[in-house]
């Protein structure tokens, strides 16, 4: 299991929370975030709906704002500084639960935008990545059809394609597989089993056990905007500390 | 295992009829029972009468050849009338044996727009396009034109700025070095205009004699108002749109105070308020011509409605549209303009379209302020006292002209949607 594969303690950290607070007008939904996240670590975040996981990692590529604190991704302190923010945005990738691609734009175009204006790559040499990527994800057939053509299960596989065009140091998982019909969930959850097999920094929200058992090296549950427990997910899933982490296990591995 | 059919091997069966031929749809849609069908027969009939009334009256009693008003009397419609004021109803004013320059300039503005019509040409020939259809129809219109020095270096600094913003991401150091000199070149140039270093210089393009605005008048003028009214009430419009979703308190309120305003008031109100009071606030000596006062107005009014159908588009995208564009690093220029807009104005086509329309039969309310419209010509053929007495004939004759470009803009408003929509319906 990577996990054991090799000792963390001596990676660097390439994201790190230092007590994040964050309020919706006045409810309080994030809380004294301490997290710490080495180079090629793959975490996955659970815990019920509403329980701010989804915030946290939009946090962490400023889609949403932090009121206290700090964020730090690959030494930059997250700042309202525009030029700051869309460095970092160069840097993480994420893939949204909604799959969000543009309707407007065939796959291909999908793929080359970011690449082409954010990065200034030659557009010969931005489709060039971008069919090894579809290749990746194995829709390479798909390249000149519109996101609308597609099922869920590929547009989520495009949508990953997508955000790897930008070689992404870090990638931001939000419930990626939450959307799709049940037939659909393994093609996506193999194509992020390979990504962290390849070495990629993840950090993904998920309710998708199997795929924490497989890849992570950290399960972090999260309540009331509160980090409740984390650790090594044999451990986690075996024993678990927590009262809430006890019954929300329950909860869902009694679907599963 | 129970059985299960494998999936291929079963007979596709094919739908109901229900509708055999034209036969079965009409007894389907009209005769479906003894109400509808003597509904059917009725309206028929009626529409049948009508038409016949009509037919009689516009052609096989109609008189196209009288010399006055007086022998049209007791036949039916006076089409000898249009025959006689015809160019006076589509050139107005302009000089008679000149006609040939509207006349010329009404077709250069239509091959403009045709051409800007097809998809393919939305790009650099976009500009080309206009920059040489507008050239020929103001050379035309006016017969001289005077590019004085500082709006060519006005020219220079807006277009070098353009090209900076627009094309930062992709061009090459030297094209870049090339769009800092020409704003370079013209912020010198004006600064130095300003100061008086460089004299009051103009390029002068004068092959035809100068006629002046007051005497422009019939389909041209209708045509110039609303041609550039929307061509630059639509960009406007757009940049109003996306000021009034901005998150800058005062970019925000100014947006919204101002199409708020305009669209308070009636076009009537500004149009008289651009005609008649504007002149009261500027320094004597100077003036703004008339007609360019009214196009202004035209801008502004259209603008302000152009800017809120947009933003029903703005406010129809996901908000995932939005945050995938800031998620990979797209700066605010790129997602609005790569993202965001593309999709906003598809929404709208048709409403847009429907605006269109609107302000291009509006712009007939500058007959308010003097100005000689289409419909303002057509109105003033029927002072003639020698043709008094048919105004039916002339309006049915402007409503015509009118219908054609209307039904023309409903048309390709049809065609847009099924163009830009294409494979991208589910």
């Amino acid at each position: 299991m990577a996990a054991t594969a090799r000792d963390l303690s001596k990676v660097e950290s390439v994201i790190q929370l230092k007590d994040v607070n964050k309020w919706f007008g006045q409810f309080h939904v994030l809380t004294d975030i301490n997290l710490d996240v080495k180079e090629g670590e793959k975490i996955v975040i659970c815990g019920p709906s509403g329980s701010g996981k989804s915030t946290l990692i939009r946090c962490i590529n400023r889609l949403e704002e932090h009121q206290r604190g700090d964020i730090i991704v690959h030494g930059v302190t997250l700042s309202n500084d525009v030029k700051n923010i869309e460095a970092i945005r160069r840097e993480v990738g994420m893939v949204f639960q909604s799959f969000n691609l543009f309707p407007h734009l065939t796959i291909l175009d999908n793929l080359t935008l970011a690449p082409i204006w954010v990065k200034k790559t030659p557009k010969k040499e931005a489709e060039e990545i971008a069919m090894s990527l579809l290749n990746r994800v194995r829709i390479p057939e798909q390249a000149l059809k519109y996101p609308g053509q597609l099922s869920g299960g590929q547009q989520q596989r495009v949508a990953i394609a997508r955000a790897l065009c930008m070689r992404p140091k870090i990638m931001l998982f939000d419930e990626p597989t939450s959307a799709l019909d049940p037939e659909m969930v393994k093609e996506v959850l193999d194509v992020m089993i390979e990504l962290a097999r390849e070495g990629m920094t993840m950090i993904c929200v998920t309710h998708e056990m199997g795929f924490a058992r497989a890849v992570a090296d950290r399960v972090i549950f999260m309540d009331r905007g509160e980090i409740v427990e984390q650790n090594e997910p044999e451990e986690f899933f075996a024993n678990p500390r927590n009262e809430r982490t006890k019954l929300f296990l329950g909860q869902i591995l009694h679907n599963h | 295992m129970t059985d299960i059919m494998p999936v291929g091997e079963r007979q596709p069966i094919a739908p109901p009829v229900d509708e055999t031929g034209p036969l079965g749809w009409a007894r389907k849609n009209l005769f479906s029972s003894w109400g509808n069908g003597i509904t059917t027969i009725v309206l028929i009939g009626a529409v049948g009468w009508i038409l016949a009334w009509f037919l009689d009256w516009a052609l096989f009693t109609a008189n196209f050849t009288a010399s006055t008003g007086a022998e049209c009397r007791g036949s039916g419609a006076c089409w000898a009338l249009i025959r006689e004021k015809y160019r006076y109803i589509f050139f107005g004013s302009f000089p008679y044996e000149q006609h040939w320059r509207p006349l010329f300039a009404v077709i250069a503005m239509l091959a403009m727009l045709v051409m800007s019509a097809d998809r393919r040409m939305w790009n650099w020939r976009l500009l080309v396009i206009w920059g040489v259809g507008s050239f020929v129809t103001f050379l035309l219109m006016f017969g001289q034109i005077h590019i004085p020095l500082s709006l060519i270096l006005f020219v220079a600094v807006v277009g070098g700025a353009i090209g900076l913003t627009l094309r930062s991401a992709l061009a090459a150091a030297n094209e870049r070095a090339a769009y800092y000199a020409l704003i370079g070149i013209g912020i010198v140039g004006l600064a130095l205009r300003i100061a008086g270093v460089l004299p009051k210089w103009s390029i002068a393009i004068a092959p035809l004699s100068y006629v002046e605005t007051s005497l422009w008048g019939g389909l041209p003028v209708t045509l110039i108002l609303a041609t550039y009214g929307l061509a630059f009430a639509f960009p406007y419009g757009i940049l109003l749109a996306l000021g009034r979703r901005s998150n800058l308190p005062l970019i925000k309120g100014l947006c919204v105070g101002f199409i708020e305003l305009i669209r308070g008031v009636p076009l009537i109100s500004l149009l008289i308020m651009a005609s008649v009071m504007l002149p009261l606030f500027l320094p004597s000596g100077t003036t703004i011509d008339k007609f360019l006062r009214a196009q202004v107005a035209v801008i502004l009014f259209a603008g302000a409605y152009i800017a809120e159908v947009i933003r029903g588009g703005l406010q129809s995208l996901p908000k995932g549209q939005f945050e995938a564009a800031d998620a990979m690093g797209l700066n605010y220029l790129q997602k609005t303009l790569l993202i965001i807009l593309p999709q906003a104005l598809r929404v709208v086509i048709p409403p847009l379209i429907n605006t269109f329309i609107g302000f291009f039969k509006d712009t007939s309310l500058v007959l308010i302020i003097g100005i000689f419209d289409f419909l303002n010509t057509a109105n003033q053929a029927l002072v003639d006292p020698n043709w008094a007495g048919f105004p039916g004939e002339v309006y049915l004759f402007a409503a015509f002209v009118y219908f054609i470009f209307c039904f023309s803009m409903s048309r390709y408003s049809k065609y847009l949607e099924v163009e830009l929509n294409k494979g991208t319906r589910r």
